[in-house]
C-alpha cells in the first residue's frame, strides 16, 4: 500500500436540495479531507441535480474513503473519480485585474494576448482579464502578472468532464 | 384557501400537519414517542391528546428522550421516535443523535421549529437545527411545504431503518403543523439506490469459504452489524460458528449475538477485552469480520492489529471497508443475507481440525485475564467485579428475560466482562460515543418496550448522576427499573488513566459531595438500598430482584481498582496489561500512547 498524496478529481451528481452542498462541505472538513477547489452549479433542471467538482488530495486510501463517504449521503446520486476513471478534461475560470500603465500595461496586455486572455473590461489604468485553461495556465498567468501590476484575482475552481463518449451522468430510472 | 387546504379538502378531512404527521406514524408502525413538549411543538402535542394510539412517555431531559428511543429501538429492532421542541429541546438532543449515529441505531428525531417566516430572525427558540445535527444525523429535513410532510415523514423511516441504521431528524416549522396539510398517498421511494441490491458477491463468498477450508487459526470478530440485522443473522452465525468449530470473538456492541457461556465464544476484544479473544486476534492466521468496523478500541495499535492473517469483511456501509485496516475480501451487504451464503456455500463440508489452535486458546485462556480475588469475609470491602458477577448469577437465577444497560466507563467495562448475554437485543450500551448519562434513560426506554422483562442499569456513580431526573420518569410510569450502581467515589475510568499516565495525580476525578443514593431514591418516589460491605450484598441483590417497584441499590465497592486486561491506547494486542503488578512500559505504556484517547 503506497502512501503517496496524490491529486484527484472527482464529480458529485447530487440533488438540488437546501443543504446539499453543506453536506457535502461538512463531509470534507468534519473528517479532515482536503479541499483544493469545488465548483458546484445546476446541470439538469427538470431532474434538480447539481454536479459538483472537488479537487482533493490524499493517499489512496483516503480518497477511496472520501468516495465511499460522499455516495453514503443521501442526496448524492453517484460519485465519479475522474483522475482514476481514464482521461479527462479539466478548465478553470479566472478574472485577473492588473492596474499599471506605461511599459507595464503594454507588456500586460502582449503577456495576455499569448494565453489567449481577453480584456473583458478597460480603462485608462485598469484591465480585467478572462481567461480559462487547466489551473496550471492559470497559475503561470498570475506569476506573470505579478510584477506588472497584479491587482485582484477571482477564480472559479475546476470543473472537469471525462473525454470520449462515455457519459457519467443522468440515469433516468427512479432513484 | 391555499393550496394546501385544496389539497388536504380532496381527501376525506381537511386536518392539520400535526394530525398528517400523526397519522404517518401511525402507519410507520409507531407505538411510542420519548419527548417533552415546548412552545414549538404545542400543535403536536394537542394532537398527540386527542388521540389514542400512540403513547407518549414525557422524560425530564430530552438527552434522555433519545437515549430512552434508541433502548426502545434496539431492544426491539424497530425504530425510535422522538419529539422535542425547537431551540433548546433540539440542542439537548444532539448528544443522543450523536450516540445512535456512532451506534447505528434507527431512530426518527421530530423537532419543532420556529415558523417558516420567523426563520433566520434569531426568533425566541430558534436554532439552526438542520445545521447543527446535519454532522449528528444519517439525514435531515426541514419541511417548508404543508404538501412535503407526509412523504418526508415516511421518507424518514426509510432513511432511518435501511441499510445501515441511523437517526434522521425532521424539522417540522409551527406553520407546516398548525396548518392544513394533505394527507399524501405513498409515493415511490426516491431512496431503492440506498439499499444494497441483490446478495453478496458470489466470488467474494467463494474466496472466503475457501479461506474456512484451509485456515489453521481461524476467528471470526463479530459486531454490532449482527444485531442489527436481527435475531436471525444472530441463529445464523451460530449456525455457522458450529459448522466451522471457528471461534468467535465480539466487539462491545455485538454481544448477545453468539451466547457468552458458549465454549467457542472467547469474550469481548479490544481494550479491555479477554486475553483469549486479544491474542487469538493477533495470532490468528484468517480474520473474518462480521458486522464490525474495526474501532480504535478494537484494534489498538493499527499497524500490529493481526498482522498475520488473511482478512475477510462484511459489512453493509462500503465505507468501513477498507477505512482502518485494509483487508483482502471485501463483502458488502446485509450481514444476515452474507451469514446465509457462506453456509449454503459451506454446505456439509466437515469442520476442519483446529485442535492446534484450540489448544493454543486454551492456553491464553488459562491466563484468565477477568479474574479477581474476593475477600469473603462479611465485613470485606466489596470488588466491583464481584459484585456485577453476583449480580450476573442472582438475575439467571430468577429465569426471567433480563435487559442490562450500562453508563459509560469502569462499570461498563466489568459489565461486558461479567455478565453473560445468551440472545441479541438485550445489551444497550454506548459504544461509539462513550456517553456518561445514556443507562439510567436506556432503562427507561427498554422497560417501556419490554413492561414485564427485568431492566438492569448497570451504573457508575458519576455517569448515572448525568440523567438522575430520568428517576421522575420511572416514578411517573411506574417502571421497575433496578438502578445497580457500582460506587466508587470516583469517575474510575479518568482515574485509572491518571494512575496509569498522569503519575496519579487524580485531577478532578474524585466524586465530592455525593448524593445520598438511598434518599435519593426515596425523594423520587423508588426504593433505596445500600451494601457497604460484600456480607450485604447478595441479600441487597436479592431484594432489588425481588422488588416489584423502582430500585436504586448504592452498591459501596473498592475505589481503586483498575479495569484489567487494559491494551493502553498505541499498544498492540499481545501487550495488554494484566494487572497491576505489572511494568507498564512492557505492556506497551509509551508516550505516543499518552496523546491518544
Amino acid at each position: 500500500m503506497t502512501e503517496t498524496i496524490q491529486n484527484s478529481v472527482i464529480s458529485v451528481l447530487i440533488e438540488d436540495e437546501s443543504g446539499a452542498l453543506a453536506r457535502v462541505v461538512g463531509l470534507f472538513s468534519g473528517r479532515g479531507y482536503n479541499i483544493e477547489s469545488l465548483t458546484v452549479a445546476l446541470v439538469d433542471a427538470e431532474q434538480k441535480l447539481s454536479r459538483i467538482t472537488v479537487l482533493t488530495s490524499g493517499t489512496p486510501m483516503v480518497i477511496r474513503q472520501i468516495k465511499a463517504q460522499l455516495k453514503r449521503l443521501i442526496p448524492v446520486h453517484d460519485v465519479c473519480d475522474l483522475t482514476e476513471e481514464g482521461p479527462y478534461v479539466g478548465r478553470e475560470l479566472a478574472l485577473v485585474k492588473v492596474v499599471s500603465s506605461g511599459e507595464r500595461r503594454t507588456e500586460a496586455l502582449r503577456i495576455a494576448d499569448s494565453f489567449r486572455a481577453r480584456p473583458v473590461d478597460t480603462t485608462a489604468t485598469s484591465f480585467v482579464f478572462e481567461l480559462t485553461g487547466s489551473p496550471e495556465k492559470i497559475d503561470a498567468f498570475i506569476e506573470l502578472m505579478r510584477p506588472l501590476g497584479l491587482a485582484e484575482v477571482s477564480r472559479t475552481g475546476i470543473a472537469a468532464i471525462g473525454r470520449g463518449p462515455s457519459v457519467f451522468h443522468l440515469k433516468k430510472e427512479p432513484v | 384557501m391555499t393550496a394546501a387546504e385544496r389539497d388536504a379538502g380532496t381527501g376525506n378531512e381537511a386536518l392539520n400537519g400535526a394530525e398528517v404527521l400523526l397519522r404517518v406514524l401511525d402507519e410507520e408502525g409507531v407505538e411510542v414517542i420519548f419527548g417533552y413538549p415546548g412552545g414549538a411543538v404545542l400543535p403536536i402535542y394537542d394532537a398527540l391528546f386527542r388521540q389514542d394510539r400512540i403513547r407518549h412517555i414525557l422524560v425530564r431531559h430530552e438527552q434522555a428522550a433519545v437515549h430512552a428511543a434508541e433502548a426502545y429501538a434496539r431492544s426491539t429492532g424497530k425504530v425510535g421516535v422522538v419529539l422535542v421542541t425547537s431551540g433548546p429541546g433540539a440542542t439537548n438532543a444532539v448528544t443522543g443523535l450523536m450516540d445512535a449515529l456512532m451506534d447505528s441505531i434507527p431512530l426518527v428525531c421530530l423537532s419543532g421549529q420556529v415558523p417558516t417566516k420567523l426563520i433566520g430572525n434569531d426568533a425566541f427558540q430558534e436554532a439552526d437545527t438542520t445545521g447543527i445535527t446535519r454532522p449528528a444525523t444519517k439525514h435531515n429535513y426541514l419541511v417548508r411545504e404543508p404538501g412535503a410532510l407526509a412523504q418526508t415523514v415516511r421518507e424518514a423511516f426509510e432513511v432511518a431503518r435501511s441499510g445501515r441504521p441511523g437517526p434522521v431528524l425532521v424539522d417540522l416549522p409551527k406553520d407546516i403543523t398548525v396548518g392544513k396539510a394533505p394527507l399524501t398517498k405513498p409515493a415511490l421511494s426516491r431512496l431503492r439506490r440506498l439499499s444494497h441490491q441483490g446478495g453478496p458477491d458470489a466470488e467474494a463468498i467463494a474466496r472466503t469459504v475457501e479461506a474456512i477450508k484451509t485456515a489453521k487459526r481461524p476467528l471470526f470478530y463479530t459486531g454490532g452489524g449482527i444485531i442489527n440485522s436481527g435475531p436471525e443473522a444472530s441463529e445464523l452465525l451460530r449456525r455457522l460458528a458450529r459448522k466451522t468449530g471457528f471461534p468467535v470473538t465480539s466487539t462491545l456492541m455485538g454481544l448477545g449475538a453468539f451466547p457468552s457461556p458458549d465454549p467457542q465464544f472467547l469474550g469481548m476484544l479490544g481494550m479491555h477485552g479477554s486475553v483469549e479473544a486479544n491474542m487469538a486476534t493477533h495470532g490468528c492466521d484468517l480474520l473474518i469480520a462480521l458486522g464490525s468496523r474495526f474501532d480504535d478500541r478494537v484494534t489498538g495499535r493499527v499497524d500490529a492489529f493481526s498482522p498475520n492473517s488473511f482478512k475477510v469483511h462484511a459489512d453493509i456501509d462500503p465505507s468501513q471497508i477498507d477505512k482502518i485496516v485494509p483487508v483482502d475480501v471485501r463483502i458488502e451487504g446485509d450481514v444476515r443475507d452474507t451469514l446465509e451464503a457462506l453456509l449454503e456455500a459451506w454446505g456439509d463440508t466437515p469442520a476442519p481440525d483446529l485442535s492446534t489452535w484450540w489448544n493454543q486458546i486454551a492456553s491464553w485462556r488459562s491466563v484468565d485475564g477477568f479474574g479477581f480475588t474476593q475477600d469473603m469475609t462479611p465485613s470485606a470491602i466489596i470488588r466491583p467485579q464481584h459484585a456485577v458477577r453476583r449480580l450476573y448469577e442472582l438475575a439467571k437465577e430468577t429465569g426471567r428475560d433480563t435487559f442490562v444497560s450500562t453508563e459509560v466507563g469502569q462499570h461498563q467495562m466489568w459489565a461486558a466482562q461479567h455478565f453473560q448475554f445468551d440472545r441479541p437485543n438485550r445489551w444497550l450500551t454506548s459504544g461509539g460515543l462513550g456517553t456518561m448519562g445514556y443507562g439510567l434513560p436506556a432503562a427507561v426506554g427498554a422497560q417501556v418496550a419490554h413492561p414485564d422483562a427485568l431492566v438492569i442499569d448497570i451504573a457508575g456513580e458519576a455517569s448515572t448522576l448525568m440523567n438522575i431526573q430520568e428517576l421522575g420518569t420511572i416514578a411517573q410510569y411506574r417502571l421497575p427499573v433496578k438502578i445497580f450502581i457500582l460506587n466508587n467515589h470516583y469517575m474510575g475510568m479518568v482515574r485509572q488513566w491518571q494512575e496509569l499516565l498522569h503519575g496519579s495525580r487524580y485531577s478532578q476525578s474524585y466524586s465530592e459531595a455525593l448524593p445520598d443514593f438511598v434518599k435519593l431514591a426515596e425523594a423520587f418516589h423508588a426504593t433505596g438500598m445500600r451494601a457497604t460491605h460484600v456480607g450485604e450484598l447478595d441479600d441487597v441483590i436479592r431484594r432489588m430482584l425481588a422488588h416489584d417497584g423502582p430500585v436504586v441499590a448504592d452498591i459501596c465497592v473498592a475505589e481503586g481498582e483498575n479495569c484489567y486486561p487494559m491494551i493502553p491506547s498505541g499498544a498492540a494486542h499481545n501487550q495488554m496489561l494484566l494487572g497491576p503488578d505489572q511494568d507498564s512500559e512492557a505492556a506497551g505504556l509509551t508516550e505516543e500512547g499518552k496523546m491518544l484517547v
